[in-house]
C-alpha cells in the first residue's frame, strides 16, 4: 500500500499556513497603516551648518536666551526653581532639565526647537492663531547677532555639558525623552520622577497628591492623560513605538503628542528601557527556549526509535 | 463479599481489589486499533497532551492570578510576567496551548468528516466530540476575560451582548449573565469560576464520555474497511502480528502516538518561545478601559469563522445564522444520509462538499478578522451564505450517493 502520510502532512501544513498568513500578517497589514522609519534623520528640518561655540552658547543660555528662566541645568549647578507639580501648573508640563538635552536630542532638532518650538515639535496644529493658544516655550528671536549662529552656540553648550552617548543608560534616555508626560508604574516611575519609598504613610499620600496635581495640569494641557508605558512594548511593538517617537503625526494624525526629537541611538535606548519594563524576561526566554528545544528534540528522536522498534514486528 | 486470599505481591494485592490486569487489557494491551491508519489518528493523543499542558500551566498561574478588576491586569503582567520565577513561561505555555489546541481540534474534526468517522455506531463519538468543542470554546472565552485587558473587556461586552437576541431586546438576560450593566467585578469573578472549575469539570467528564464512546465501535480506518476485531485480535494473540489487521493500543499504537507527539512538541515549543504573538493579542496588553473602544474588535482566530457568519447580516438574521452555525456540526451524522463509511474522495459529490466546506471556513476565518469594508464584507457575505447553503444541501447530496 502506498504511503499517503507525506501527502496528508503537506495538506495539513499548507492549509494551516494559509490560515495563519491570512489572519496574522495579512490582516494586520490591512488593519494597521505601515509607517516606514526615517531613521531619525529629521529631513524636514534645516541642517545645522554653523559651528557652535560652547562658551558663547553658555552666555546665551543663562543670559539673552533666557533658557534658565524656566529650565533647570542641575549639572551646571542650576536646580529647578519650582517643584514639578508647580511647574506643570504654570506651563502644562514640567520644563525639562537641560543637563543631558545635548546628548539625548538631535542637534538639528534642538536648534529648530530654540527658534520655533511648535514647528520642531510638530504641534503647530494645536497652537494656531484661531486657537489663541501659545506654545508654553517662548520662541527665541535672537540676541542681536546671526540667529542661526546663536542657536548653534547654545546647542554646542548643551552638548558640552551632557553625558557622553555611551554613558547614557536606557533609563536616563527614557526619563529625558518620555518621562515628564508618561508614567511607567512597573518601573516605579511617575511624571514627577521616581517614586521614593516612604516610611510614613502620610508622606506617601502627600507625594501621591502632588502626582495627581501634576497629572491634572498635564491632562488640561494635552487633552488627556498620556498613557502609562509599562506594557507598551507588548501592546504596540517596537516598530510602532519607534516610528511614533520619530513622528507622532505619522501614526496618530492630530495627536497632541509632540515629536520627541531623539537621536537614533537614544531611540534605541528608550526602546531598551521599555523592554526592561514590559518584556523583562526576554534573555531568559531565549536561553530556556534553547534548552527546551534540545530536550524535546532528544525526546522526539527516542520516540521515533521506539516506534520503529515496536512496529518492526507489525509489518 | 468477594473472596480474598493473602496477596503474593503488590500487583496481586491490587489485582484482587481493582482488577488492574483486566483494566490494563481493556484500556491498553487488548484495546485493538486497526493498522491501516495514518498520523491523523494520533491527534487524540496530541489533544490529551495539550490539555495536560493547559491544566498544569493553569494550576501554576492560578497560584498568582487575582480575579479582581483592580488587580487582575497587574497580577498577570507584573506578578506573573516579572516577579514569579518562570511565571512568563507558564503564561506563554498556557496562552499558546489555548490557541494551538483549537488548531488540533479542527484537524481532528475534519479528519473525522473526511473519513466518515461519525457513521454507523460512531455517532456518539462525534456528538461527544462536538460537545467538547463547545466546552473548549467556553473555556477559551472565559479564560480570555481573565487578564482584564482591552480585548478581554470588549470581547466580553460584544459576546454577552449577543444574548440580548437582537430585536428581542432581552437586556435583562444580558444583565443576568454579566451580573451588572457592563462587564465589571461580578462578571470577572463568575468567568473566573467558570474557567477554573465548572467548565474544566465538564471537559473532564466529556473526555471520559468521548473515550467511552470510542471503545465499542473502535476507531475507524483509512479505507473505511469493516474489520472483525475479534478474529483479527485472535490472529494477533496467536503470534501472527504481521498478518493481523489490528494492533494493540499500547504499546503498538502508543509508540506512534508518542512519535507524533514528539514532533508536535517541537512545533509547539517553537511557538511558545519564538512566535507567541498570534496567541497573545497585542491589544490585550492595554488594561481594560470602558471608555475607550479599540479600533478593531475581533475574537481569537478559532472563533472568526462563526463571527463572520454573524457579521454580514442584519442583527436578527445574523443571530439566527450564528445559532445555526453553532449547532449544525453536531447534527452531521443525521444530515449525512449516505450509508458509506469511506473516505470522502470515494464519495463523489461529497468529496467536493468536503473541500469546499474546508476552504470556505478558511475564507470565513480570514474575513472575520479583516475589517468589514468593501470587498471583504462582500466576500464574507457570500461565504456565509455558501456555508448555510452547503449544510442545507448535504442531505440531498448524500441521499443519492451510490453505495460503494
Amino acid at each position: 500500500m502506498k504511503n499517503k502520510e507525506p501527502l496528508i502532512l503537506a495538506v495539513v501544513v499548507i492549509f494551516s499556513l494559509i490560515t495563519y498568513y491570512l489572519v496574522e500578517p495579512y490582516a494586520h497589514h490591512v488593519m494597521h497603516k505601515h509607517v516606514e522609519s526615517e531613521h531619525f534623520a529629521y529631513a524636514d528640518l534645516p541642517a545645522l551648518d554653523k559651528t557652535g561655540d560652547a562658551t558663547r552658547g553658555q552666555e546665551l543660555v543663562v543670559g539673552a536666551g533666557a533658557c534658565t528662566g524656566c529650565h533647570s541645568i542641575e549639572v551646571a549647578g542650576m536646580p529647578a526653581a519650582m517643584e514639578p507639580q508647580m511647574a506643570a501648573a504654570s506651563y502644562g508640563v514640567n520644563p525639562p532639565d537641560l543637563s543631558n538635552a545635548g546628548v539625548v536630542y538631535d542637534e538639528k532638532f534642538l536648534a529648530q526647537l530654540i527658534k520655533n518650538p511648535a514647528h520642531a515639535l510638530k504641534v503647530e496644529h494645536k497652537f494656531t492663531e484661531e486657537s489663541g493658544k501659545m506654545h508654553p516655550m517662548a520662541q527665541f528671536f535672537g540676541a542681536g547677532g546671526d540667529i542661526d549662529q546663536e542657536a548653534a552656540d547654545m546647542v554646542a553648550y548643551l552638548k558640552s555639558i551632557a553625558l557622553k552617548a555611551e554613558e547614557v543608560t536606557p533609563k536616563i534616555a527614557f526619563e529625558n525623552a518620555c518621562g515628564r508626560c508618561h508614567a511607567m508604574s512597573y518601573e516605579n516611575w511617575t511624571q514627577m520622577g521616581e517614586k521614593p519609598s516612604f516610611k510614613d504613610k502620610k508622606d506617601e499620600l502627600a507625594f501621591d497628591i502632588k502626582v495627581l496635581e501634576y497629572q491634572d495640569s498635564l491632562k488640561a494641557y494635552m487633552g488627556k492623560l498620556p498613557p502609562d508605558l509599562s506594557m507598551y512594548i507588548r501592546s504596540r511593538g517596537e516598530h510602532f513605538v519607534s516610528t511614533l517617537m520619530e513622528n507622532p503625526q505619522s501614526q496618530l494624525e492630530g495627536t497632541a503628542m509632540p515629536r520627541v526629537g531623539v537621536t537614533a541611538e537614544m531611540a534605541e535606548k528608550v526602546i531598551e528601557h521599555m523592554k526592561d519594563s514590559g518584556d523583562t524576561k526576554r534573555a531568559e526566554r531565549e536561553s530556556v527556549g534553547m534548552n527546551v528545544m534540545i530536550y524535546i528534540i532528544i525526546f522526539a528522536i527516542f520516540a521515533l526509535l521506539w516506534k520503529k522498534q515496536v512496529w518492526r514486528d507489525l509489518h | 463479599m468477594a473472596h480474598f486470599t493473602k496477596a503474593t505481591s503488590v500487583k496481586d494485592w491490587l489485582n484482587q481489589r481493582l482488577a488492574i490486569d483486566k483494566v490494563e487489557k481493556v484500556m491498553m494491551s487488548e484495546y485493538w486499533i486497526p493498522k491501516n491508519i495514518n498520523f491523523l489518528w494520533a491527534m487524540g493523543m496530541v489533544l490529551v497532551i495539550t490539555f495536560a499542558l493547559l491544566l498544569v500551566s493553569g494550576i501554576f498561574l492560578l497560584m498568582y492570578y487575582q480575579p479582581n478588576v483592580d488587580t487582575a491586569f497587574y497580577s498577570v503582567n507584573y506578578t506573573i510576567m516579572r516577579d514569579v520565577d518562570f511565571g512568563w513561561l507558564w503564561r506563554h505555555v498556557h496562552g499558546v496551548a489555548a490557541s494551538v489546541v483549537f488548531l488540533i481540534i479542527y484537524i481532528h474534526m475534519f479528519t473525522g468528516i473526511y473519513y466518515g468517522s461519525y457513521k454507523k455506531g460512531r455517532e456518539l463519538i462525534w456528538v461527544s466530540g462536538m460537545l467538547l468543542f463547545v466546552a473548549f470554546s467556553a473555556e477559551a472565552f472565559s479564560g480570555y476575560m481573565l487578564p482584564w485587558g482591552q480585548m478581554s473587556y470588549w470581547a466580553g461586552m460584544v459576546i454577552t451582548n449577543l444574548f440580548s437576541g437582537g430585536s428581542l431586546h432581552a437586556d435583562g438576560l444580558v444583565e443576568w449573565i454579566r451580573g451588572d450593566y457592563v462587564p465589571a467585578q461580578a462578571f470577572l469573578t463568575r468567568f473566573f469560576m467558570l474557567h477554573v472549575l465548572l467548565i474544566p469539570l465538564a471537559i473532564l467528564g466529556l473526555i471520559g464520555l468521548h473515550f467511552g464512546a470510542l471503545r465499542i465501535p473502535h476507531v475507524n480506518n483509512q479505507e473505511g474497511e469493516e474489520i472483525d476485531f475479534d478474529k483479527e485480535a485472535k490472529k494477533y494473540l496467536a503470534g501472527d502480528k504481521a498478518g493481523s489487521k489490528v494492533m494493540r493500543f499500547a504499546n503498538d499504537f502508543m509508540s506512534k502516538d508518542m512519535m507524533v507527539v514528539g514532533i508536535y512538541l517541537i512545533f509547539f515549543f517553537y511557538l511558545v518561545f519564538w512566535n507567541y504573538g498570534f496567541a497573545m493579542d497585542a491589544v490585550n496588553f492595554d488594561p481594560a478601559d470602558g471608555l475607550k473602544t479599540p479600533a478593531h474588535i475581533y475574537p481569537e482566530w478559532y472563533f472568526l469563522w462563526s463571527y463572520e457568519i454573524l457579521r454580514p447580516f442584519s442583527i436578527d438574521i445574523g443571530l439566527i445564522a450564528f445559532a445555526f452555525a453553532q449547532v449544525i456540526f453536531v447534527l452531521l451524522p443525521w444530515l449525512d444520509r449516505s450509508p458509506n463509511t469511506v473516505p470522502a474522495n470515494r464519495r463523489g459529490l461529497f468529496a467536493i462538499w468536503f473541500w469546499v466546506m474546508l476552504v470556505n471556513l478558511i475564507v470565513l476565518t480570514a474575513m472575520g478578522k479583516l475589517p468589514p469594508e468593501g470587498i471583504f464584507s462582500q466576500i464574507g457575505f457570500v461565504s456565509a451564505i455558501l456555508f448555510i447553503v452547503q449544510w442545507l444541501m448535504l442531505p440531498f447530496i448524500t441521499m443519492f450517493e451510490k453505495k460503494v
